[in-house]
Formats: structure tokens, C-alpha cells, sequence
């Protein structure tokens, strides 16, 4: 019985180790080196697209996947050394980041031509991928369009305590604050948070909690950004959830962007990024990840709703320098808690 | 002095590697930035809630895991085995994986509300056991009392009848010699167990994150999330630490003068016949087995089924399956000799260095994952290229995270084992060496099993160190997990997270709990 037992145990630790000789990763010869990715966005979303571009050109590119502020992080850390060439980034601040800390590399005007100004770095060192509109999603057997809030202010009306989900540690959530604050000033931010934190919203840890949330019908509407209901109905498709644009204008429905920036001197980093903004991957994004293509001349999937008219739509770099302020601003109003 | 305190300390030191990335951090803000990061408002109120949910969570695990232990290794509870392997298992779960079908099936319009919906019982609604607080203290309570159990279970198993039945003879009550004589003999495993349940409550993020009760490690995302702001990140992770120490310290406080180990117990104690009290027991451990194992797969299979019935994909696991196991092993076997010279220090050389030594490689355990790695980032990218996103910065990643586990385990086995053996070895002139190898090692097998159990199976669902050090495109089992859950993408989650219980219950069978509940073979053991 101990024979048996202990063969067991040594037959495991023989596997293990056996299983541990050469290393997954070896680089292979300098000549054929792979292009690394390190993406912020999950594989579910661009995997596919990465792989095609391997398939169409015979480039190899090795893909590591992560949680887009945690690359952020591993990045700075890592410094000179990075053997990334490329970051894939679930947002603008993300990018701003790395800009400041100098890891970027200035991407060619031809590229950044392809994209309107407001969708990428006035220094050019990242440019927009794809866009993220940030929307209400409501549940239509609670609550009807024409009772939902126009602006971003209606969320201050009494009216709504207790009935809609926010989710004020989530980075979407966080930068359309700061879009807010960009374009409405900073007494109009506080306004705006004392009064949603008076109305006491449920609070979630992420956008797609909030459209769960919303489904299940444990609020009747929340704040989120427009694709996570599209692939909630993918997994449900008689689930009560409709996307509404706030018509009201000012950023009550601002367009977030994921995007891309350079970090090596490699050239096929940036040949990536051209191929990223063609038209193959540009649909890609509009019809597999329901988002809004950025580069001019693509239009998006026919189910999705267009982007409402006369969103006042903030340069980034003016929304990533007030960014530290909306946080502090956010914490201080209580809605994290 | 042998070579034993040395590897005690370099062990001591490599796990250290982490604070001091957080002082080099920390520092870069400078005195002042530290004090800007770490008083606030929130900060205080994040850690007052921390301190009560730690305190509740670890006091509840103690109440949950003696009781099931005791069932399971003492009494004739019918199918026994059984219950031991079943009763292990919600360690496996990833907590956020638990707590998502926590909330898929206790929470607002979850499976049970619709239920009472349409059975129209409104008393089944029990959704306030899906946020805040009590959210956080049953989904943590669930799936981290096995720390305990683990533990308990090999404790209890060498735990001498003679004393129980001289206290009986002596007219003392089945319920006080249970109190009295039997839990003594088994506090090392308690205390260890209950630290390690604490010390995971602070660094979780996950959980709490998912039923909504903000706690301290909220505030060290924040940092980076929203900031991309290192040095605050590190001055708040720096408070975990010395939170950390504290707990250290009072776990020492209430460990102290503990009896020395006694002699092995001859012979295994009789089950002690349940009697009438066999349905309640039954039902205890079809409530903790029911809740913390059964309710998570059944969610879990909704998603496999909604998924194959909408025909979305399920996702590619083989390879993950493959690299997971590999990892949590090497990880396992290392953390366990790694623990060995700083348990033998400070156990059979009781001392203030020894103690200090041993207790200083859990300083690092409740920070998040994530600052963890990051420090290994920090270290390997300056000095280690080579090594940097390799299977050994990985392995060395758990071991540094895991080592307390191991540590727990070594430490409590050898603390209940009487020096005398080791005392009479020696004087018939065995080494110090000789006499570990051949006598003590053997002694604590069951002992040094569960420790390499546990670091196998925390390895196995290791996320946020996963993520930043794996070498580019491995794929673990818990990576799979998180690609599916963080974009909501249940049917892709859904298969990972059922190997993963599948591949972690046979070791946990072999390593864990069949060593602890085998009968004893002839003679002294």
C-alpha cells in the first residue's frame, strides 16, 4: 500500500519535472524573431485579428495577454528592457501613461492621417483603434426610453434613487468623468457626483456586472460602455437589455477609444499598426467586437446603433491631464463606497 | 550552528524580495508622497472594513473547519472518505470564479430569486447573501476554510487516544475532553491554518471586488488603474504589510507557550460512534459541501450547457491543462524544501532569531498577486534577463506567494512531534543530518503531503502573477478562466473552470487527504 502510494507520488513529481525541460518561450534565432504584442485587450477580442495577420503576411507574432493597467504597470517596470514591440490598450489614459514615461515611439503622419485628430495623440505616439461609446443600458420590462435620463445631470433627479448601476472604479467610468470634468469644469464634476452619490446607485465592479445586473433586473438601467450588452445577447439572446444613447448632448455620450502604440524600433511594429487601421482589421473590430471603427472610410456593423449626433467629443490629452483630479474627486464623493 | 539557520535565512531572504521593491517604490515619492498616499479618509475607512471582514472571515473558517474535520478523520460518519475529498475541494475555485457564481445564484434575479418568484415564496429570497458584507464573509468563509481543514485533518489524524481516554476515565465530559485535551494537541495546526485564512482575506481582491464590499486591496488597484501610479501602489501595499505583521505577531502572541510535542501516538483512537447525532452531521456537511462545491458546479455546468446549446465555442484547454499541472507541481516540491530549514530552525531551535526568521517569510503572503510580480518584473528585467517571462521566474513567483502554505504545514507537523525520538537518535550518534532524514522527514510525510497539497492547489489557480510572468503564450488553466470572465464570456470560462476542479481533486485525494486518513500500518508509525 505505501509502495503504491509513494510510486504515485514520485511518478507525479517525474512528470512535472520531465514535463519542465526546454522552455515554452525559447527565443528562436534573431533572423526569424517573433513580433511581440503585449495586449490589454483580451484575447476573446483580438486574437483572432492577431492570428490573420500572421496568416496574411508570414510574420510570427507572439501575443501575451493581461489586464490593460496591469501591462501598464509591467511595462514601466520593465523600462528599456521590454521585449514588447507593440501594446494593445483597452483605453486612451492607459497610452497617455506610457507617453509620459517616454516608452513610446512617434508613429508615422502618414498613419495617423488615417484616423480623425480627436482619436489619437496630438505627439503622435498612439493612435485609435476602435471606438468605445459610453451609453445607458436599460431594461426594458422595468423601465421605458422616454423615462430614462437625457443627460448626464438628469442622474441627479431624485427620481432615479436607487434605480440605476454605476460602476466608479472602472477606468471607463473614470474617463468619462474626466471627460466630463474636461469640458464642464470641476465644480460641475463635484455637482454632478454629489448629486449621484445623493441618488445612491448601486455600485459594481465593471461594465459587464452592471449589464448582468440590468438583465437580471436588480436595477433598471446603468452607465456602461455599448458593446457589453451585444455580447451578453450573444450568450442570451432573449435577455431584456436594449442600449439608449442620453440624446442631450455635451459628453453624455462620449466615445472612449483602444488603441496602439509603439514600443521597439522594430519596422514591423509599425507595419502592424498600418495593417491594424486597414480595412480587414477595421471591420474585424466593427463586426466581432461591436465597436466603431476609427479609420476614415469604414463603416460600422449594420445592427449597431450610429453614434448620436453632436457628442462634444474632448481631445484626449485634455482628458487624461485632469485625469488624477476626477479620481481624487471621484474618492472624495463617496461613490466608491 | 548547521547549515540549517543559512538556508533558513536565504530561503527568508528571497521571499523578502517584494518588500524591498515596495521600499524602492515606495521611496521614489518620497516621505511626503507616502504620507499623501496612505492618509485619507478612504484609506481608513477601507481598512476598518478590511480589519472586520478579516477578523469575521478568519473566526468563521475556525467555527466551519474543526467541526468538519473532526467528523471526518474521529467519527463513524457514514461515507467519511468521501466527505473528506468533498469537503477539500472549494479551495480549488478561483475566488472570483466562486463569488461569480456566488451572485449568479444567491443574487437579485439569480437562480433562486426567479424561484421564489415563481414558486411565490419570497422567504427564498436570500440575495442579501450576495453583497457586501455578508456576501464577502460566506464566499470567502466557503472557499478558504479548507486552509484550515487541510491542516486539521493530518493534525487530528496523530492526535493520542491515551490522553482523550485518561481524561474520560477521570469523569471528565466528551464535550470538555474536546475542548481540554483534544484541541490543545492540535492548536499548531489552528493557528497556522487560521493565519493563513486571514492573511488570504487581506490580499484578496477578486471576491470582494464581485459582491461589492470595497477592502483595502481596492485601494491599491485604484492606484494602478486609474493612476498608473506606482509609488502610491507601493506605499498602500506597504500598510498591507504591516497589517500583515500585525497579524504575525498576534497569531505568535496566541501560540505561545504551547506544550511541546509529545510522543507519536501508538495507535489510531476509536471512531467515536455518532449515534443520533448522525443526521445533523450529515447535514452539516451536505450544507458546506452543498454550498462551497455543489452550487459552484452547477453554475458552472449552466454556462456549458447554455454555451452548447447556443453553440458558442468553448475555448482550447489542452495545452493549459498540460502547463498547470507541471508549474504547480515543480512550485509545490520547491516550496516544500524550501520550508524545511526555516520550520526545523525554528522548531527545534526555539529562539528570537529563529521565530523571527520563520515569521518573516510570511510577510510578503497577503500582498495582491499583482505587486508580487511585479517585483519579479523589477528584479529579473535588472539582473535576470535571461530568466524574465521563463517557467523558473514563475515557479520562483508561486514559491515566493505560497511558501507560508508550505511553511503552515512543515511547521505545525514538526511542532506536534515529540524531539524525544530525535534526542534518542542522536545520543546513539546519529548527525543532526541523518536523523532528519531518516526519522524526521518519514515522521511528517502526511504532514509535508498537505503542505505540498496546498501550494499545488493555490498554484493551480494563481491569476495575477500568471498573467505578467508566464512565459509569452502559455496558457495556464486559470488564464483560460480569466479570458472568458473578463469580458463576461461565460461559455469560455466555463470549461476551465471544471478541469481545474477535476485536475486539482485527485492530488488533493492522494497528496491530501488518503495520507491522512490512512489507517496506521503496525507499530510506533
Amino acid at each position: 500500500m505505501r509502495l503504491l502510494q509513494n510510486t504515485i507520488v514520485l511518478l507525479l513529481l517525474l512528470a512535472g519535472l520531465a514535463c519542465a525541460g526546454p522552455e515554452p518561450a525559447e527565443p528562436p534565432p534573431a533572423a526569424e524573431r517573433a513580433l511581440v504584442v503585449y495586449s490589454g485587450r483580451s484575447e476573446a477580442l483580438v486574437g483572432p485579428l492577431l492570428e490573420r495577420y500572421g496568416e496574411e503576411t508570414g510574420v510570427s507574432v507572439a501575443v501575451r495577454y493581461g489586464g490593460t493597467a496591469e501591462m501598464v504597470a509591467t511595462l514601466l517596470e520593465e523600462g528599456a528592457n521590454t521585449p514588447a514591440d507593440l501594446f494593445l490598450s483597452q483605453d486612451a489614459a492607459a497610452l497617455g501613461a506610457l507617453s509620459r514615461e517616454g516608452s513610446l515611439r512617434a508613429l508615422p503622419a502618414e498613419l495617423l492621417g488615417r484616423v480623425d485628430s480627436a482619436y489619437r495623440a496630438p505627439n503622435g505616439e498612439w493612435v485609435g483603434l476602435s471606438g468605445r461609446a459610453r451609453t445607458v443600458v436599460y431594461n426594458p420590462e422595468r423601465i421605458t426610453p422616454e423615462e430614462l435620463p437625457r443627460t448626464l445631470e438628469d442622474l441627479t433627479d431624485p427620481r432615479y434613487a436607487g434605480r440605476f448601476g454605476v460602476a466608479p472604479t472602472n477606468a471607463s467610468f473614470q474617463a468619462h468623468m474626466a471627460a466630463y470634468r474636461a469640458t464642464a469644469g470641476a465644480e460641475a464634476l463635484e455637482a454632478l457626483l454629489a448629486g449621484m452619490v445623493e441618488n445612491a446607485p448601486r455600485r459594481y465592479p465593471k461594465n459587464s456586472t452592471i449589464v448582468d445586473a440590468v438583465i437580471r433586473g436588480e436595477v433598471e438601467f446603468g452607465l456602461v460602455n455599448h458593446y457589453y450588452l451585444w455580447r451578453a445577447l450573444s450568450e442570451e439572446p432573449e435577455a431584456p437589455g436594449r442600449n439608449y444613447f442620453m440624446p442631450g448632448g455635451g459628453v453624455s455620450s462620449f466615445v472612449n477609444l483602444a488603441g496602439v502604440g509603439v514600443l521597439s524600433d522594430d519596422p514591423e511594429a509599425v507595419r502592424l499598426v498600418d495593417w491594424l487601421l486597414s480595412e480587414t482589421a477595421q471591420e474585424y473590430f466593427a463586426r466581432e467586437t461591436y465597436e466603431y471603427p476609427l479609420a476614415a472610410g469604414v463603416t460600422p456593423a449594420v445592427d449597431l446603433e450610429p453614434l448620436p449626433a453632436g457628442v462634444d467629443q474632448p481631445d484626449f490629452e485634455a482628458v487624461s491631464s485632469v485625469l488624477v483630479e476626477t479620481l481624487a474627486a471621484i474618492q472624495a464623493s463617496g461613490l466608491v463606497e | 550552528m548547521g547549515p540549517t539557520p543559512w538556508l533558513a535565512c536565504a530561503v527568508a531572504a528571497a521571499v523578502t524580495l517584494p518588500l524591498v521593491y515596495l521600499v524602492v517604490r515606495a521611496g521614489a515619492g518620497g516621505g511626503a508622497g507616502f504620507v499623501r498616499a496612505v492618509v485619507s479618509d478612504l484609506t481608513a475607512r477601507l481598512l476598518g472594513r478590511t480589519l472586520l471582514l478579516t477578523l469575521a472571515v478568519g473566526g468563521a473558517s475556525l467555527a466551519l473547519a474543526l467541526p468538519v474535520a473532526w467528523l471526518v478523520v474521529r467519527t463513524d460518519l457514514p461515507g467519511r472518505r468521501t466527505w473528506a475529498v468533498l469537503a477539500a475541494l472549494p479551495l480549488v475555485f478561483p475566488s472570483y470564479v466562486a463569488a461569480f457564481t456566488w451572485v449568479a445564484f444567491f443574487g437579485v434575479g439569480g437562480y433562486l430569486d426567479r424561484w421564489a418568484l415563481a414558486l411565490g415564496a419570497p422567504w427564498l429570497d436570500l440575495s442579501w447573501l450576495a453583497e457586501g458584507f455578508p456576501g464577502a464573509l460566506a464566499v470567502l468563509t466557503l472557499f478558504s476554510y479548507p486552509y484550515i481543514y487541510l491542516l486539521l485533518v493530518a493534525a487530528l489524524r496523530d492526535v493520542d487516544p491515551a490522553l482523550e481516554e485518561s481524561a474520560r476515565s477521570l469523569g471528565c465530559g466528551r464535550w470538555r475532553t474536546f475542548l481540554r485535551v483534544t484541541v490543545p494537541q492540535v492548536r499548531p495546526a489552528l493557528s497556522a491554518g487560521t493565519l493563513l485564512v486571514v492573511l488570504y482575506t487581506l490580499s484578496d481582491f477578486g471576491a470582494v471586488s464581485i459582491v461589492r464590499y470595497n477592502t483595502f486591496t481596492l485601494a491599491i488597484y485604484n492606484a494602478y488603474r486609474g493612476l498608473f501610479d506606482r509609488s502610491v501602489a507601493a506605499s498602500l501595499a506597504i500598510v498591507l504589510v504591516l497589517l500583515t505583521v500585525g497579524f504575525i505577531a498576534l497569531e505568535a502572541f496566541l501560540s505561545r507557550g504551547q506544550r511541546p510535542g509529545r510522543v507519536r501516538a501508538a495507535r489510531r483512537s476509536r471512531p467515536v460512534p455518532l449515534g443520533p447525532w448522525r443526521a445533523p452531521a450529515t447535514a452539516l456537511l451536505t450544507l458546506v459541501v452543498g454550498s462551497g462545491l455543489a452550487l459552484p458546479v452547477a453554475v458552472v455546468i449552466s454556462w456549458v450547457v447554455r454555451a452548447v446549446a447556443l453553440g458558442n465555442p468553448l475555448g482550447r484547454v489542452g495545452g493549459a491543462l498540460l502547463a498547470s499541472v507541471q508549474v504547480s507541481l515543480l512550485a509545490a516540491v520547491a516550496a516544500v524544501v524550501l520550508s524545511l530549514p526555516a520550520a526545523l530552525w525554528s522548531v527545534r531551535q526555539p529562539g528570537t532569531l529563529s521565530h523571527l526568521v520563520e515569521r518573516v517569510t510570511h510577510a510578503g503572503y497577503a500582498l495582491p498577486g499583482l505587486v508580487v510580480a511585479l517585483a519579479l518584473v523589477f528584479f529579473a528585467t535588472r539582473t535576470l534577463m535571461p530568466l524574465y517571462q521563463t517557467t523558473t521566474l514563475l515557479v520562483a513567483a508561486y514559491v515566493i506567494r505560497f511558501l507560508p502554505e508550505a511553511l503552515a504545514a512543515t511547521r505545525s507537523s514538526l511542532a506536534s512531534l515529540s524531539p524525544v525520538f530525535e534526542e534518542a537518535a542522536r545520543s546513539l550518534g546519529r548527525t543532526r543530518g541523518q536523523v532528519t532524514r531518516q526519522l524526521v522527514l518519514p515522521l511528517i510525510r502526511p504532514g509535508l503531503l498537505a503542505g505540498g497539497g496546498l501550494v499545488f492547489l493555490t498554484a493551480m489557480k494563481e491569476l495575477p502573477a500568471t498573467l505578467i510572468l508566464r512565459p509569452t503564450g502559455m496558457e495556464t488553466l486559470a488564464t483560460r478562466v480569466w479570458s472568458g470572465a473578463s469580458e463576461a464570456i461565460w461559455s469560455l470560462a466555463a470549461v476551465p473552470s471544471l478541469l481545474l476542479l477535476l485536475a486539482s481533486a485527485p492530488p488533493m485525494y492522494l497528496l491530501v487527504i488518503r495520507p491522512a486518513l490512512a489507517d496506521r500500518r503496525g507499530g510506533a508509525g
